[in-house]
């Protein structure tokens, strides 16, 4: 009847909202007075017994050649194997894209209801309610899971991560792994070191900067303040970016420490797309731009005047600090 | 070759969202509906691009919902498909409603089965991944591009900090996302046709409800912006250093 947490990594490193997922699952299993556990596929750098300190009791190891491709058929075989195995009734997810990928399946394997992208701790008083935001974050709904198992994905940036002194124990398992039906052929990653779903800082374009020619200093402000860079859907529709920077309903969905919006007008659909942002900055020349109305801060000016002058100022600091 | 594409209707872009019975239900007076985006754009045009490369493939839509679904899935018929299929159900939990176009899935012996990414009102991206698994086919989320190579697919899909292309053999469940295909509007040829394609409707079949909505709630509005004027540049910076911690 524990929690046991899905921990996502990819070329030997845990990706980064994996933390938040174990610490919640360790919350959620103190709320139920059971223990949190978690599942990982593939190898790591890093030392896994070291997750013991967001709350984890056991960490499970799955070692096979054929979970080396991301398979979503192989993996979710494997991870509902694990939950049976260590009798777990409720699986966490991050709500990333493997999380996003890999969470129906291991629901309709275990038979258990599925909300995904939750934001809080369940309410278990009367049955399991899980909040999540609905209609482009414009809205939440309270959902209860009515199935003995349960199946949820956290959107990443919902909680607040506290580390105690504990250690994990590191349990390898000998589970069957199918063979991989998926073959990949190519992988390309973008030129920002960070991606654009961990980012704490995004730095966002749109059809105000009048060119691709104009994004040499988007990048160095992003690259400034450790961050990655997005555009708004029309940019990537003229392909002056590619289309996986594209923030917005229809695109990426963010929700970063801060969001800088330069030269977007801020339409409903990419506002829907970035609204979880803890803090939104817009840079627009034009004060009736929608986007100062869901705006934190704002500056009414040129792109071309204010961002040059911005790197000036974040340089001088940096010098200082 | 046979395609399936998961049709739903979600509320239109620009809808005020707001609740009504003390907030359990969608309050849609006065919304207008429309066929979810990723459904619509990326899932059924790709497909309606494969059958214009190939005369031969079968392309049938499908959704889950009561009668009220009946002028989206016209709507989608106008773009292209020989015939739709409505599970007359309600369609609010993805456990349910994948179980159901499973069901019908496995009898037509699709090769592919084109899902939207999500769905723009729960924002689930459940549902594929779902059918998927139900059916024991492969899966393949957040897809891009899409080619079909004899009885193999070349997809292109999203994945953190970038995109990967893979290649697997068909039967496949694919999500479909912004650059598969290029949105469409209906011609008139297809807006009448569509009017005399069939319209299957059937029951649903046993399946479990796993979830249920208890109640929604309209996020709160931000408070108001706080300007800083364009000629005062190191008061935003300093914004970022000391209240957002940033720098």
């Amino acid at each position: 009847m524990s929690v046991l947490v899905y921990i996502d990594q990819s070329e030997g490193v845990i990706k980064k909202p994996v933390y938040e997922a174990l610490y919640y699952g360790s919350l959620l299993a103190e709320q139920l007075n059971t223990t949190a556990n978690a599942l990982i596929l593939g190898e790591v750098k890093e030392d896994l017994s070291a997750l013991g300190k967001y709350g984890i009791q056991k960490v499970y190891q799955v070692n096979h050649t054929s979970l080396s491709t991301f398979d979503s058929q192989v993996y979710a075989k494997a991870i509902a194997d694990i939950a049976n195995e260590s009798n777990s009734s409720i699986i966490i997810f991050s709500h990333n894209q493997s999380g996003k990928t890999l969470a129906g399946r291991v629901a309709i394997r275990l038979q258990a209801g599925l909300v995904t992208g939750t934001i809080a701790l369940p309410d278990t008083s009367n049955g399991f309610i899980v909040k999540k935001p609905v209609y482009g974050g414009d809205a939440f709904a309270y959902i209860n899971i009515t199935t003995d198992k349960k199946v949820i994905t956290l959107n990443p940036k919902s909680i607040s991560v506290v580390t105690k002194d504990n250690v994990a124990e590191v349990i390898p398992s000998t589970i069957e792994v199918a063979l991989p039906k998926v073959k990949v052929m190519a992988t390309n990653k973008t030129s920002s070191e960070v991606s654009l779903t961990e980012a704490e800082v995004v730095v966002s374009g749109g059809k105000g900067l009048k060119g691709p020619e104009h994004w040499g200093m988007l990048e160095e402000l992003t690259k400034l303040l450790g961050g990655a860079i997005a555009c708004s859907r029309p940019v990537a529709d003229e392909h002056w970016r590619p289309h996986y920077e594209h923030v917005g309903q229809t695109g990426i969905q963010v929700a970063p420490e801060v969001y800088i919006a330069i030269g977007i007008s801020g339409a409903i659909q990419h506002v829907a797309g970035i609204n979880r942002s803890k803090n939104i900055i817009v840079i627009n020349k034009d004060p009736e731009a929608p986007f100062f109305k869901v705006a934190d801060y704002g500056i009414v000016g040129d792109a071309f005047e204010v961002v040059p002058k911005l790197i000036e100022e974040i340089k001088k600091l940096k010098s200082i600090v | 070759m046979k395609i399936l594409v998961c049709i739903s209707k979600t509320p239109d872009t620009t809808s005020k969202i707001s609740f009504k019975d003390e907030n359990t239900k969608f309050e849609d007076k006065g919304v207008q509906w429309i066929i979810n985006p990723y459904d619509e754009w990326y899932a059924l045009i790709k497909a309606i691009e494969l059958k214009e490369k190939d005369a031969s493939v079968v392309l049938h839509l499908i959704t889950v919902g009561q009668n009220d679904c009946d002028p989206i899935i016209r709507k989608a018929l106008a773009l292209g498909g020989e015939e739709a299929i409505r599970i007359n159900a309600e369609s609010n939990d993805s456990y349910y409603v994948a179980a159901q176009i499973a069901a019908v899935a496995e009898q037509g012996n699709y090769d592919i089965i084109f899902t939207g990414k999500e769905t723009l009102d729960y924002n689930g991206n459940a549902v594929g991944g779902m059918i998927a698994e139900i059916l024991d086919l492969p899966y393949i989320a957040l897809a891009t591009k899409f080619e079909l190579n004899g009885d193999k697919a070349i997809i292109q899909y999203e994945i953190e900090g970038g995109e990967e292309v893979c290649e697997v053999a068909l039967p496949v469940v694919v999500s479909c996302q912004e650059g598969m295909a290029t949105q469409r509007i209906p011609n008139m040829r297809g807006i009448m046709a569509a009017r005399s394609k069939p319209l299957k409707v059937i029951d649903p079949v046993d399946a479990t409800i796993s979830t249920h909505v208890n109640r929604f709630e309209v996020a709160e509005t931000k408070t108001g912006v706080t300007l800083i004027p364009a000629d005062n540049v190191a008061a935003l910076v300093q914004v970022l250093h000391e209240k957002i911690k940033v720098i």
